[in-house]
């Protein structure tokens, strides 16, 4: 039994399943991310963690106690919104100090928290202004500042960063970072942004469709995604997912594919078992930084492979260039150090680092082992 | 009604503009010329008006027939003048217009931000209601005032206003909710807000512009209301309107149209004063609802 | 932090969910006697022998079959089809125009637009006694015309059956235009100027754009208008009785006061309902469409 425990939970409107029996356990002090394109039940899992929407059928439960029937104000929780949703009516003071009002702490306390909160997030000279005259980034800060201040048990965010220039985003995220590690609260914390999942987080859920689709640490997610969504989803350049055929020789098993210029490329895949599943065929991922000139690749690695390959196009994109290349009928992009000199239309070696290949089964899509 | 965003692109020529202002000029003639006739001819002596003189500017001005009107005209069978069916009006307009609004807030705040199952449905009902035509509920609304003892009494009155004026508070104040935040709400819930702490302290601070549209909606038609006063008021709770339609059609006596007329401006003022100085709020809280979002 | 298990208050929360349906219920209480109890109860009547008072002897279709046979009532049906008809067409053809001139950066444009709105806010009993006044023969129009020469000239549709329904329309469009013209522009200002300047790069003249670009788009503002004026000129009862009662003689009879006649001074309740209720059919089919659409729509 964890700190917060998701178990079994569902949500249908109607007819309409959103969210389909999810299992999530989170312990104290954890920063648990979900993360997922837009429509996949994000907010709405966030909701039922609040209380905002009911659950269908499961349980949410706090500190191990049920919270299904439980009223949002008690359960101890506090959201940030993504509008922020500020009280237009009142000033920064007011906004914070609304929650603690509403559960009759007394106005000196108040007035006391109100102000130790504004000086943890440096808006102490906002409190007399109301939302209206404040910059986004501020609005930001007083929304956090209004979670901060209930000392709840489970702080909830919803995409908190996502009406932000690009800017302000990347330091804000730095600065919940901060507020994480110096806090130990346990956070739930909502995104469509992998990059904000994979550095936030301590764990990671990816959603799509109204599932859990892998639950792990942000490297087992990137390392080893349990299939081609989760692939596809995190990181950036996405990962390379392309067909090939799986063939075995001296016990060894190989991975082949067809290349734009005619011919057949062909990887050897370090697991020897799957040397048993002679002639399957299989999507092969591999990331762009596993897939770079000779030179460049992993020294570590001792699964370097090379195929030769006609170069389609090149990215620049100053400290490395992105070199586009077709394996198996996909276009297919690797990270070259930016001064190696690569042509379009001229053909060139790939260096694989097969150490990081992951195998997918083309119907399932689901991981191979 | 968004009036004041941007104007067209469209551009016209010299010639143009000048028949286009023209026109309007014209409609502005026409659109004042009643008010107009009625003002001039409220402050000069009958004799005046009879001579065919009803478009010229008095010769002898007089505010005899304002006072007439006010306080000494034959209103069916006393001489009474206008005053105490203004009062009626009055107290009759104020707290329906009060507790219409009142009910419609509350009504347009459970229908958006506490929806349920059938809400849709229960808008629709009372939406329809404000469009019946109220023949249909003469005969049944006649007798259920005499039950409940409000016959013909101003109670009676603004009870009736109550009942018919819910469906167009409720729908004003519906629409506007539905473009304030839901978040907002939430965000209160999880502070610890329950359903009348956060319809007091959040929704209601934020309900200024579409509680005037509400008002002057709700005024403007309680006041200017004939219908209801003529079948459900005693002589004495009679509303202006009605008032002043006996006073006009009254058919005994030398017609004096001077009095008619002063009689006319009267029942107009509360509603022209509204208009005049509230109006500009009125198309702002429609757009403020109808805008955003 | 001390740990309160919070099971708390059931009966609380459950008051609490409850809430929201215990406020909105009087109102809906209210609408569902007042408003749909009541037009049964009209309902109903339409099909007994009520005279003065409702009584419930059922008497069939008989009430519909009198009715249809009154020329009382013929006379009012053929001026609700004039009045209306014109009400409603002239009302939007100068409230169109009005909106369009009036879209053209007109300066003090607010305050045209304030002259042209003001009717809406005056009873239809001031407007009936201004207008009443105004178009007698006697003292109004055609008394002044004479005076200032033209002693030749008529104008006495008030006084005149054949014409005294004319009089309403003019009245009423008084009153009622200016509020077309503002939701016409409300409508004008809605449409995206970038079309207008892409025509207007494609050599369309004014003419043309008013025409084939502008006022195709405001089909949704002609709806509005239309659904207003139409149940307004059905229920048009008040500017009636103020500016001719009814006549000369049933000239200007509508079946609003039609219907309060024959209820309340002929003793004829039943007949009277009769009338009421398809009054009532006229409307909900014109409104009931719109309402349907527009809370589908907005859902
Ligand atoms: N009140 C509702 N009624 C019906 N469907 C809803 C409702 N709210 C959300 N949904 C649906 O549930 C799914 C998940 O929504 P949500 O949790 O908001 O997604 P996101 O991951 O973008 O936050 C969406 O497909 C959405 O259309
Ligand atoms: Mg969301």
């Amino acid at each position: 039994m964890g700190f917060l425990d998701i178990k079994n939970a569902t949500k249908s409107y109607g007819t309409v399943k959103v969210l389909h029996e999810t299992d999530i356990s989170v312990e104290e002090g954890e920063f648990l991310v979900l993360v997922g394109p837009s429509g996949c039940g994000k907010s709405t899992l966030l909701n039922m963690i609040a209380g905002l929407e009911e659950v269908t059928s499961g349980e949410i439960a706090i500190r191990g106690n049920r919270m299904n029937e439980v009223r949002p104000a008690d359960r101890n929780i506090a959201m940030v919104f993504q509008s922020y949703a500020l009280y237009p009516n009142m000033n920064v003071a007011q906004n914070i100090a609304f929650g603690l009002e509403m559960h009759g702490v007394v106005k000196a306390e108040r007035d006391k928290a109100v102000q130790g909160v504004a000086e943890l997030l440096q808006i102490t000279q906002l409190l007399d202004r109301k939302p209206g005259q404040l910059s986004g980034g501020q609005r930001q800060r007083v929304a956090m500042g209004r979670a901060l201040v209930r000392d709840p048990d489970v702080f909830l965010f919803d995409e908190p960063l996502s009406n932000l220039d690009a800017k302000l985003r990347v330091d804000m995220r730095t600065e919940i970072k901060k507020l994480h590690q110096k806090l130990g609260r346990t956070i739930v914390y909502v995104t469509h942004d992998q990059i904000e999942a994979l550095t936030l987080s301590t764990r990671i859920a990816v959603m799509f469709g109204g599932y859990v689709q892998q639950l792990g640490t942000p490297k087992e997610i990137y390392d080893n995604p349990a299939n081609m969504f989760v692939a596809g989803f995190m990181g950036s350049p996405s990962m390379n997912l392309f067909p090939a055929k799986l063939s075995a020789a001296d016990g060894k098993a190989f991975a082949n594919f067809a290349l734009a210029e005619g011919g057949t490329g062909s990887l050897a895949v370090p697991d020897p078992a799957l040397a048993r599943h002679d002639g399957r065929d299989i999507i092969l991922g591999i990331r762009p930084e596993a897939i770079t000139d000779p030179d460049g690749a992993d020294r570590n690695s001792k699964d370097i492979h090379h195929v030769e390959a006609r170069v389609e196009i090149t990215e620049p994109a100053g400290s490395d260039t992105f070199v586009v290349t077709e394996f198996g009928g996909k276009e297919v992009t690797g990270r070259f150090r930016a001064d190696v000199d690569v042509k379009p239309a001229k053909v060139q070696t790939f260096a694989v680092n097969m150490e990081k290949a992951v195998l997918f089964d083309p119907v399932t899509e689901e991981r191979v082992v | 009604m968004a009036l004041a965003s941007t104007d067209t692109v469209i551009r016209t020529g010299r010639t143009s503009r000048f028949i286009i202002y023209t026109v309007l000029i014209v409609f502005c003639i026409y659109y004042l010329l009643p008010l107009y006739v009625m003002l001039v001819n409220s402050l000069k002596p009958l004799d005046e008006i009879r001579g065919g003189g009803m478009l010229s500017l008095p010769q002898e001005w007089t505010l005899a027939p304002w006072g007439s009107a006010w306080s000494t005209a034959q209103i069916g069978v006393e001489a009474t003048g206008l005053r105490p069916y203004f009062l009626n009006s009055l107290l009759m307009v104020v707290p329906a217009v009060a507790i219409s609004t009142m009910l419609g807030a509350l009504n347009g705040y459970v229908l958006t931000k506490w929806r349920f199952r059938g809400d849709t449905i229960i808008f629709g009902l009372m939406l329809f209601g404000c469009f019946i035509p109220f023949q249909m509920v003469l005969i049944p609304m006649a007798r259920m005032l005499g039950l409940m003892g409000l016959a013909g009494t101003v109670p009676g009155l603004i009870f009736v206003h109550l009942v018919y004026g819910i469906g167009f508070s409720t729908l004003y104040f519906r629409n506007y909710y539905a473009q304030f935040p839901d978040e907002l709400v939430r965000a209160a819930m999880i502070d610890g807000a329950g359903f009348f702490r956060i319809f007091q302290r959040i929704m209601l601070p934020s309900s200024g512009p579409i509680a005037v549209v509400c008002i002057i909606w709700q005024f403007t038609n309680i006041w200017n209301d004939f219908l209801f006063g003529a079948s459900f008021a005693d002589f004495d709770s009679q509303p202006m309107t009605v008032a002043l339609n006996n006073l006009v059609s009254s058919s005994t006596g030398v017609k004096e149209y001077n009095v008619h007329f002063a009689g006319a401006i009267m029942a107009a003022l509360p509603t022209l004063l509204v208009y005049v100085v509230a109006g500009r709020f009125f198309v702002r809280g429609l757009m403020a609802g109808s805008v955003k979002g | 932090m001390e740990q309160s298990v919070p099971t708390r208050n059931k009966l609380g929360d459950k008051l609490a969910d409850f809430l929201p349906k215990l406020v909105l219920s009087p109102s809906l209480a209210i609408v569902l006697i007042f408003v749909y109890g009541f037009i049964f109860f009209t309902f109903y009547l339409s099909f007994t022998d009520s005279r003065i008072l409702p009584s419930f002897g059922l008497v069939g279709f008989e009430n519909y079959d009198k009715l249809f046979r009154l020329r009382a009532w013929s006379i009012a049906v053929d001026n609700l089809f004039i009045f209306g008809g014109l009400y409603i067409v002239i009302c939007c053809a100068l409230g169109l125009m009005l909106a369009i001139l009036l879209d053209q950066k007109i300066r003090s444009e607010g305050f045209i637009r304030t002259i042209y709105l003001y009717p809406m806010a005056l009873s239809f009993i001031v407007t009936g006694t201004a207008w009443k006044w105004f178009l007698d023969p006697g003292i109004g129009l055609e008394a002044v015309v004479q005076s200032w020469g033209w002693t030749s000239f008529e104008f006495n549709w008030i006084k005149d059956r054949n014409m005294a329904i004319y009089t309403i329309v003019i009245a009423a469009v008084w009153q009622t235009s200016g509020f077309v013209m503002a939701m016409f522009l409300a409508g004008l200002r809605g449409i995206d100027n970038e079309v207008l300047k892409a025509a207007q790069i494609d050599g369309a003249s004014n003419w043309a754009l008013y025409r084939r670009i502008v006022i195709p788009q405001l089909r949704p503002a002609f709806m509005s208008a239309f659904v207003v004026l139409a149940h307004m000129a059905i229920k048009s009862y008040d500017l009636v009785i103020a500016l001719t009662n009814g006549g000369p003689g049933r000239a200007t009879e509508l079946p609003a006061t039609f219907m309060y006649s024959y209820t309340f001074t002929r003793n004829q309740m039943g007949i009277g309902a009769a009338s009421a209720t398809l009054m009532l059919m006229t409307i909900a089919a014109i409104i009931v469409p719109y309402l349907w659409s527009e809370l589908r729509e907005k859902k």
